[in-house]
């Protein structure tokens, strides 16, 4: 059997928890209070795990081991969406971005319980679980900082603003959609983002944040074919400093 | 051969390293102990897919049952995924014993404002408040006590 849409699958599911497990990791220590600060280093200790779960996933489908694939690619082989790799920046942006990858994440994985390849349901049916406590999270802060005070609703507002056309490119379109779907491993991008935008207008609708019209949006693709911004090699240099030293040292 | 219910005697001597008073059986990451003719194969699955504790534990099996003279495999995988409600009735007892409070069960977990309250381990009341789904580790959420004023971490449903 031709695994290529499955591992075009796993490889940008992995990359998108790898790289933002990495973004939120950079919160340590930096957080706006001391409960943030634990959040973000949970959810990111999360989601690198998760992507180790998935690279496993690849390795036996024949790919190299996981650390390989995570600390030896250059920025052009990653299939992250872009909105992954986007620097931090202040606070109401990095909320905005854990909001609106976090809910996709957690119907992704959702569907996926669902999936006809047994290895991948069945981590997705446990990854399910510690999802819901990170879309707990994101919309428990989105809708008090959301209907707070006139500069907590603009910081966000603006942030959704900047962040939607990246977080539209995490439905691009895959080469392998067709295939995914008649397999039975993924009910497809498009599938999902219909889900997607129902969970985010029925939490957003809860404040005093607007939902521009997405019609109107032109999303920012490229990033599951290897296309990114100026950011992710930096990432990528920064991560893989350590294990560059030494790649065979035993941990 | 020794039978599979000598080696399970044997393995409530593991204990979690994060919280030292409850055992791998108790805790439900042994998910299966299969005794072959000249083999034990242990079967075990992580409570969260990134808990960093999972190849100690791991270490510690092999290393319990090589003192009794034994050379398991031991097999770690999502086949039989760790839910909260695997821990035991003597795990959640010695979980509120040690201060944590016990996970109610995941049944409940879609119903996340159930979550927003958790019983005291200390005075056993509900006068208590959520303070973050994420603690020290992956597995434990912050609360408060309002009559006891004092934090107290609860085992997470999941």
């Amino acid at each position: 059997m031709d695994h290529t849409p499955l591992k075009e699958l796993l490889y940008k599911m992995a990359d998108d928890q790898l790289i933002l497990g990495h973004r939120n990791s950079e919160w340590t220590g930096m957080g706006p209070l001391l409960e943030e600060d634990i959040a973000f280093s949970s959810m990111a200790q999360d989601k690198v795990g998760q992507s180790l779960a998935l690279y496993t996933l690849l390795h036996e489908l024949g790919e190299s081991d996981p650390d390989t694939v995570a600390f030896t690619r250059n920025a052009n082989q990653f299939h992250n969406c872009q909105l992954v790799e986007l620097p931090n920046q202040e606070y109401d942006f990095s909320l905005i971005r854990h909001f609106l990858f976090d809910t996709a994440e957690a119907l992704r994985f959702e569907m996926l319980t669902r999936s006809s390849h047994q290895p991948l349901a069945q981590l997705a049916t446990k990854i399910r679980g510690e999802l819901r406590y990170h879309t707990l999270h994101a919309n428990t802060w989105i809708k008090q900082l959301g209907s707070a005070t006139p500069e907590s609703i603009s910081r966000l507002q603006k942030s959704l603003e900047y962040a939607l056309p990246f977080a539209l490119g995490i439905f691009e379109t895959s080469l392998y959609e067709k295939e995914l779907i008649a397999a039975g491993i993924f009910e497809g991008e498009q599938a999902l983002q219909q889900k997607w935008l129902a969970k985010i207008e029925s939490i957003l609708s809860q404040t005093s944040l607007q939902l521009p019209d997405l019609k109107l949006i032109q999303p920012i693709v490229g990033g599951r074919q290897g296309k990114h911004t100026e950011h992710l090699q930096p990432l990528l240099d920064e991560m893989s400093e350590v294990f560059k030293i030494d790649p065979t040292a035993e941990w | 051969m020794v039978s599979k219910e000598q080696i399970l005697i044997w393995l409530e001597d593991v204990k979690d390293p994060e919280i030292p008073v409850l055992s791998l059986i108790d805790l439900g990451v042994i998910t299966e102990v299969v005794v072959d003719a000249d083999q034990v194969t242990v079967e075990m699955t992580p409570t969260f897919v990134g808990c960093p504790a999972m190849d100690y534990m791991k270490l510690e099996v092999e290393t319990l049952l090589k003192t009794k003279g034994i050379t398991p495999h031991v097999n770690i995988s999502f086949k039989k995924p760790w839910s909260s409600d695997l821990i035991s009735e003597k795990g959640k007892a010695a979980l509120k014993k040690y201060g944590l409070a016990p996970p109610p069960s995941n049944k409940v977990f879609t119903d996340l404002e159930i979550l927003e309250t958790a019983i005291c381990p200390s005075c056993d009341g509900d006068n208590t408040e959520m303070k973050s789904p994420f603690g020290p580790t992956l597995c434990r959420a912050l609360y408060y006590c309002h009559d006891c004023k004092e934090a107290f971490e609860q085992f997470k449903p999941l």
